[in-house]
């Protein structure tokens, strides 16, 4: 261990202490001016997107080879900062509104938020498996952070427990590869795969057990039990940034280790990721259909937000498409980061105390009182369907195409489907918002507005040109592939 | 490689069901007379009272969970002090950051409030 490791994972190192300082430095600020510690905490992650931009192309391995910081790495921890400021653009306001301003949501967010940049890093099972507790610890208590309510409590209780069943699985399987190959590190499995010195059932029952963990923590069907309570207890800005950072770091993993490490057993998991993927939009599409509170019904589109994506996942053993199917999905989740956020900040616009202002009714004459959140919403709403000149259209696009050139035409025939049935929804909300007469209430302050704002300008201008962020995520590469 | 196990399976299944047995046994020939004081907790201790699922204060957990924080510590610190010599300068600095780390969360119970019982 040298400096040299330390200069691989600054901006990990400096997000963590910028937390731990902000911990303390938040204990003399007084009640009511938490502001302040919104406005440092935007800082650290600001300074930590500059460290992590610095890195730039180059390839650095540190801690003897369990950390890589590469391209992929790079793209995601962005997506991470992001995410984790939007999250605290949307708090803010919300936290004072509905009387939970306490000072700690902004430290556990920053920490929460380096787990899934070490997830990226990770090139280790046990790193993995430390960075799937960091980022996961800190959500349990944001789940519960509004302690009064008590679905808030109930969605932490189930959020811990759920998570702490599939943690158990994820190390399971760690201890079932390392039982079968001796080591935890990719290259070393990687290479006991290739040399066929290891016991084959035992990492199968190994790689399962992966899956299944990750499966918990992305909500893929039938892991996915958890998750329409939990984002409907949680608040708002924790719901949206779980959706996000905790998806994406669960589809990181998969995907580093999925592609590093078990290419070869994409014979014996194809079938399984199929029907996955299969059974994942079927199921989250559907029930979205009957949803009439508005947090559920966002779950439910984020569990078959999960299924397309696992669709693009599903060729990965295939070489010449695997590039292609990595690329895709670091777009979509680029794609799905922005439409999401700006989603919830409309939602959390008309989220008033004691979890009012959620169903679907609420939403009822919105088109004409708040013309500029109905039209941001309306592109959302457009965007998670996949409507052309929207990002969620290209999004889609290149995850169906990576489905069919890796030979799944008729995964993606379901997705499309699929998409057909997720668009009355969506649409329906839609419909709500400009056809139907009502008064809506609305808070409008400035964060969560700038947020839904920015996020509907951001997906209509890379639908329109949506090269840029392909070139960025094309661009994204991952270490030894 | 799984053979070797098997006659543990076996021994393991045997002592189960005699387990069972046992137990099925002694409650079809053994007589029954309950008398108060065999129907006691504890037959022959304190006099037990009030249910058995009271509230705890909360501040309990407080103090388990300080508890917890300097138990770390101390499980840590006794195999550094051990290769206090091997681990040299670099093992050194790498403690202080761990126990100022740990110093900040107890400055930070304290400041809460998690030591006034008041």
């Amino acid at each position: 261990m040298n400096l040299s490791d330390y200069y691989a994972i600054t901006p990990l190192v400096f997000l963590v202490c910028w937390a731990i300082f902000l911990l303390l430095v938040d204990l003399w600020i007084p009640a009511g001016r938490k502001g302040i510690t919104a406005l440092l905490s935007a800082a650290g992650l600001l300074i930590a997107l500059v460290l992590v931009l610095r890195s730039g192309e180059q390839v650095l391995t540190a801690f003897e080879g369990s950390v890589v910081v590469d391209g992929f790495s790079v793209f995601l921890s962005v997506l991470f900062l992001v995410s984790a400021l939007a999250g605290i653009a949307l708090a803010h306001d919300y936290l004072q509104r509905l009387g939970l301003e306490r000072g700690e949501y902004y430290p556990l967010l920053l920490i929460s938020t380096s787990g899934m940049m070490l997830m990226t890093y990770a090139y280790d099972l046990i790193e993995v498996f430390l960075a799937l507790e960091l980022l996961s610890i800190p959500l349990y208590i944001l789940a519960g952070f509004s302690r009064l309510n008590l679905e808030s409590e109930e969605a932490s209780l189930k959020y811990f427990l759920l998570g702490a069943f599939s943690s158990g699985f994820v190390l399971y399987g760690v201890g079932l590869v390392f039982a079968a190959t001796g080591y935890t590190d990719f290259p070393g499995i990687a290479k006991a795969a290739q040399n066929g010195s290891l016991n084959p059932t035992l990492f199968l029952i190994g790689a399962g057990l992966v899956l299944t963990g990750f499966g918990f923590k992305s909500a893929l069907v039938p892991f996915h039990m958890w998750s329409p309570d939990v984002y409907q207890g949680a608040p708002s800005p924790v719901t949206a940034f779980m959706s996000v950072g905790a998806k994406a770091a669960g589809f990181a993993a998969l995907l580093r280790v999925f592609v590093v490490v078990f290419p070869g057993m994409s014979v014996n998991l194809t079938p399984l990721l199929w029907a996955l993927a299969a059974l994942t939009m079927f199921v989250g599409n559907i029930v979205a259909l009957v949803q009439s509170n508005i947090k559920r019904l966002l779950a439910y589109s984020s569990i078959a937000h999960s299924g397309y994506l696992l669709m693009a996942f599903v060729p990965y053993g295939n070489a010449s498409v695997r590039s292609d199917a990595i690329a895709g999905m670091l777009f979509y989740l680029a794609a799905y980061c922005l439409t999401t956020f700006g989603a919830w900040a409309v939602v959390i616009a008309l989220e008033k105390a004691e979890g009012k202002g959620l169903e679907l009714e609420d939403y009822a004459g919105l088109g004409h009182r708040y013309p500029f959140l109905a039209a941001t919403m309306t592109i959302f709403l457009l965007s998670f369907t996949g409507v052309p000149l929207t990002l969620g259209f290209w999004g889609k696009f290149y995850l169906f195409s990576t489905a069919v050139e890796g030979g799944f035409w008729q995964l993606a025939l379901i997705g499309l489907l699929t998409s057909l049935i997720s668009a009355y929804y969506y649409l329906r909300v839609v419909v709500i918002m400009y056809m139907r007469p009502g008064t809506p209430q609305v808070q409008r302050n400035f964060w969560p507005l700038l947020t839904s704002g920015v996020g509907a300008l951001a997906v209509v201008i890379l639908g329109i040109a949506p090269g840029v962020l392909l070139n960025l995520a094309v661009s994204a590469l991952l270490k030894g592939l | 490689m799984l053979n070797e196990y098997y006659p543990l399976v076996v021994i393991s299944m045997i002592a189960i069901a005699l387990g069972f047995f046992v137990v099925l046994l002694g409650s079809i020939l053994g007589p029954r007379r309950p008398t108060q004081h065999k129907g006691q907790p504890y037959e022959s201790g304190m006099i037990p009272y009030g249910p058995g699922t009271r509230r705890i204060s909360v501040r309990y957990y407080l103090v388990a969970v300080l508890f917890i924080l300097f138990d770390i510590e101390v499980v840590f610190f006794l195999p550094w002090a051990v290769a206090f010599r091997k681990l040299g300068v670099s093992g050194f600095i790498l403690m202080v950051i761990f126990a100022v780390i740990l110093e900040i969360a107890f400055v930070y119970a304290w400041k809460k409030g998690a030591l006034e019982w008041e």
